[in-house]
């Protein structure tokens, strides 16, 4: 029976944690998952996810960073549905870093990869239905009746002649039954939250009251403000520095150097800002002195000679291309792109001689009293660490840069500091998308089908510097998602990754390499299409492999085949987009399609290209198959952001580098999509389904892109193959 | 030197340099930090406050030329203001961050103008960026408050 956990080993990582006052906290430990190693060190905190007071209020811990996902509401969801309370009468709260709360899809207590919901997707319906079950054993318990006697419903539990009692006042007594060995789950007809269209964000009233708090809104007692000089050329250091005019600003408390720049302390962020101004530092420009463009590519071009690593071989890929009829070979050029959320990076830091306590917003705050211990000679458990909502994350937050720099500046001043960076620290501060390199060679037959598909990419590691571990033999498994799971039939193939370091820092961008590989890829098998005379979608149709289960971070889509889920959504996109319509001329329809997450999304994209190649993107239609969708209403708010956020990437999203500085400073020059740019029609269906859920914060966004390119080619003739989709790259083409 | 201004209906006054940003004084000074710090260029919008009524951004407004003007923040839309209903009958905000320069700037537009086109919302609304790209619903709720009472 599916719905009931008999394994007895996981019950081995079920544990009761110690309670809080009055009330009971539960909580599971589960296995890390093998992606990432964990982080060093572990905490000593109580395990929770729920809290019950004895005023009977029900607080459910949200050990994930609420960053705009949802998570905040999807993940109560969970615990509510089986808990049997009142999802618009809970409190949440951010969990503090602790073993317990790993996300076992990660290893780590990190969000990222699209896996929130997946992660907590059973264990947390777990915790909710071992809190209810214990709850009622403490009722029964006190009633002398059997547990089978009472029901719970609504944070109440009735039993035989009239009883009742709440949780509140059962919750002290429950804390101390057994926790239960078999804990039924409710089937998807059961439901009454899961996939509840009604239900509404718990965080929307905070984020419209402006009552949410951000972490550039930390306020504390005796708190001062940090601006920052940061090296502008990238690994540049202080060499030194003179503050005789930046002292002088009113308000200034205070110039200190620490490992990445210099810092000036202010009563206020515009005095400490007015003052990093007029520091004058000598920088030690590093080793990125010389580093452009040209340099870079350059290195890329030279590295993508080399054989890579093979990371997918079947057939043998040169008798394979010996046999075909006809070779077609096209490289791709993607660019490095910046995160550039909303708020930019920021840290509350309270560094003391016994403890550090930080309020940051950050999607990794496991390893911040790791780092923060480092940075000031503190013990991790002496430092706290209180997660803010976050204003965008999109992966920058899984850096903890600006954790350690606020650590170091209050260390190094002796007080509580909020440092705050300027857009201009942010955007030529980052850890970018990698740029890189993408070859495919496909020998292909007379009816244009493949018999042989050769992949060779070359682009930075993002992983060997921030999870070392995983990467082995020369493949970073962040490199190559969005095509090692390749949909589909070719006899003979050979993928290879080499991995080259630019010199620039690379990170974890919104669906990472899915960016790079996918968008190379559906944009190759359309031309693919294109060259055997066929249509698009037909093409991709007729080559899905449908023996392959292969999905990205396997084991959670038990046995489907991905050409399958694939198929439905191409289908189901054909139709929904009027897809084959007449198009009038300069205006094309480019289709795409991906696994990414465990979420199949088929994308049509709608352009106007005029006669300067200016795009516009008029339409998306998206289908998409992430199973048993938790929250349907934001589950479309992440698809209509997963397609703005593609369609900044590969309309504008370019970071380039001169002298080692990068070129781009804020908005102006690093431009992302507007209310008047954005699809006025985004037309997304779900494919209805109760199998386990994907992943929905990242996948459509690199399918929107490639959907963007493809388009373009249909409506000019242009097959742009360096991006972004700018006039000169179009008209380059 | 003192700089006196209503803000949110009250009067203030706050002993700051008069080449502040209006945006630090709020923020910082009188710790009312719903008003946000996007860019500090005037190209995000999200530090978008109302002066006499109308929508500026205040990274860009020295807090010495507001005195004994209007200033109106996030804070003093007062919770249940039309935009502010239609942003939760929608439930508009992803990460949020932007928002109450966006909900600033749409109820600017809907002061002064009832029934605001598509295209009178890009041209309103397009000096505000939003990173999670909640725009369709930024559009739906502009129009949904324009029937509200």
């Amino acid at each position: 029976m599916e719905n009931m956990i008999k394994n007895e080993a996981r019950r081995d990582f079920l544990k009761v944690g110690g309670t809080v006052v009055g009330g009971l906290t539960l909580g599971f430990y589960l296995p890390s998952g093998p992606r990432v190693a964990r982080a060093q060190g572990s905490e000593a905190s109580p395990n929770a996810w729920i809290r019950i007071g004895q005023d009977n209020t029900t607080t459910i811990m949200v050990a994930r960073s609420e960053m705009g996902q949802d998570v905040y509401t999807s993940l109560p969801i969970l615990v509510a549905e089986e808990l049997e309370v009142d999802i618009n009468s809970i409190k949440v709260a951010f969990a503090p870093p602790a073993e317990v709360y790993i996300n076992a899809l990660l290893g780590g207590q990190i969000t990222g990869g699209s896996t929130s919901v997946r992660d907590g997707w059973e264990k947390l319906r777990i915790a909710g239905a071992s809190a209810r079950m214990m709850l009622i054993a403490a009722a029964a318990s006190e009633w002398g009746v059997d547990a089978s006697q009472c029901k719970a419903q609504n944070g109440a539990i009735t039993g035989p002649g009239g009883r009742r009692t709440t949780y509140g006042q059962v919750a002290a007594k429950a804390a101390n039954m057994e926790v239960p060995r078999d804990v039924p789950l409710k089937s998807a007809s059961q439901f009454k939250y899961v996939g509840n269209v009604k239900i509404k964000r718990l965080d929307t009233e905070a984020k419209v009251k402006a009552t949410a708090q951000f972490g550039i809104d930390t306020r504390m007692p005796g708190m001062m403000y940090a601006a920052v000089a940061m090296p502008p050329m990238l690994g540049g250091k202080v060499k030194s520095f003179d503050d005789s005019r930046a002292k002088n600003v009113s308000g200034v408390k205070n110039v200190v150097q620490y490992s990445r720049g210099v810092a000036v302390v202010a009563d206020s962020y515009w005095q400490a800002k007015k003052a990093v101004d007029l520091l004058y530092v000598e920088w030690d420009k590093g080793p990125n002195a010389d580093l452009d463009m040209r340099k870079i590519w350059n290195g890329l071009e030279e590295a993508s000679k080399q054989p890579g690593a093979v990371f997918r071989e079947h057939g043998d890929i040169d008798s394979g291309m010996a046999q075909a009829s006809r070779t077609i070979e096209a490289e791709y050029r993607l660019p490095f792109v910046a995160h550039a959320p909303m708020e930019p990076q920021n840290s509350y830091a309270d560094v003391r001689s016994d403890k550090a306590i930080i309020y940051t917003p950050t999607q990794f705050q496991q390893l911040i009293p790791h780092v923060v211990a480092g940075a000031t000679g503190l013990k991790p458990e002496q430092v706290e660490v209180h997660t803010t909502f976050l204003g965008g994350g999109f992966g920058r937050r899984v850096e903890v840069d600006y954790a350690i720099d606020a650590a170091e500046i209050s260390k190094a001043a002796g007080v509580p500091v909020k440092m705050v960076w300027s857009r201009e620290d942010d955007m030529m501060h980052d850890s970018y998308r990698p740029a890189g390199i993408y070859k495919f060679t496909a020998g292909v037959d007379n009816s244009g089908e493949l018999v042989a598909f050769r992949f060779h990419s070359t682009s930075p590691s993002i992983s060997s510097r921030l999870f070392p571990s995983i990467v082995a033999d020369g493949i970073d498994p962040f490199s190559v998602e969005g095509i090692d799971n390749f949909p589909y039939v070719s006899p003979n193939m050979r993928f290879t990754y080499q991995m080259h370091d630019t010199g620039v820092p690379v990170g974890y961008w919104r669906a990472v390499s899915h960016n790079l590989n996918a968008v190379a890829l559906e944009g190759f098998i359309d031309e693919l299409a294109v060259a055997a005379g066929k249509d698009p979608i037909q093409y991709r149709l007729d080559m899905l492999d449908f023996s392959s289960t292969k999905h990205q971070w396997s084991g959670l889509s038990a046995g489907v085949p991905v050409g399958a889920r694939m198929k439905r959504a191409l289908e189901e996109v054909r139709s929904k987009s009027g897809w084959g319509k007449r198009m009038p001329a300069g205006k094309g329809m480019g289709v795409a399609v991906m696994e990414g997450y465990n979420t199949v999304i088929a994308m049509v994209a709608e352009v106007t290209v005029d006669a300067n190649f200016n795009t516009t993107l008029d339409k998306v239609t998206a289908v998409v198959d992430a199973g048993q969708l938790v929250h349907p209403d934001q589950a479309l708010a992440q698809m209509q952001s997963n397609i703005v956020f593609g369609q900044s990437a590969c309309m504008w999203g370019e970071i380039t580098l001169r002298d080692g500085v990068v070129q781009q400073t804020n908005f102006d020059t690093f431009p992302v999509a507007r209310i008047n740019e954005a699809p006025k029609v985004m037309d997304i269906h779900f494919i209805k389904s109760d199998s386990t859920p994907g992943g929905l914060g990242e996948p459509g966004t690199p399918v929107v892109q490639v959907a963007i390119g493809n388009a373009i080619h249909a409506a000019c003739g242009k097959r742009v193959r360096t991006l972004p989709f700018t006039p000169s790259n179009i008209r380059a083409a | 030197m003192k700089i006196s201004f209503q803000l949110n209906g009250k009067q203030t006054s706050v002993d700051v340099p008069p080449d502040t940003p209006l945006l630090w004084v709020v923020r910082d000074t009188l710790g009312m930090t719903g008003t946000k710090f996007g860019c500090g260029k005037a190209l995000c919008g999200a530090c978008t406050v109302h002066l006499n009524g109308m929508a500026i951004r205040s990274c860009q407004t020295q807090v010495g030329s507001v005195a004994g003007q209007k200033v109106t923040t996030i804070e003093g839309l007062g919770g249940n203001h039309k935009v502010q209903r239609a942003w939760m009958a929608l439930d508009v905000p992803q990460c949020g961050y932007c928002q109450p320069g966006q909900m600033m700037q749409a109820a600017a537009l809907l002061a002064n103008n009832k029934n605001p086109s598509d295209g009178d919302i890009d041209a309103w609304m397009s000096g505000n960026i939003c990173r999670c790209g909640t725009y369709p619903r930024i559009r739906a709720a502009i129009k949904a408050a324009a029937k509200m009472a």
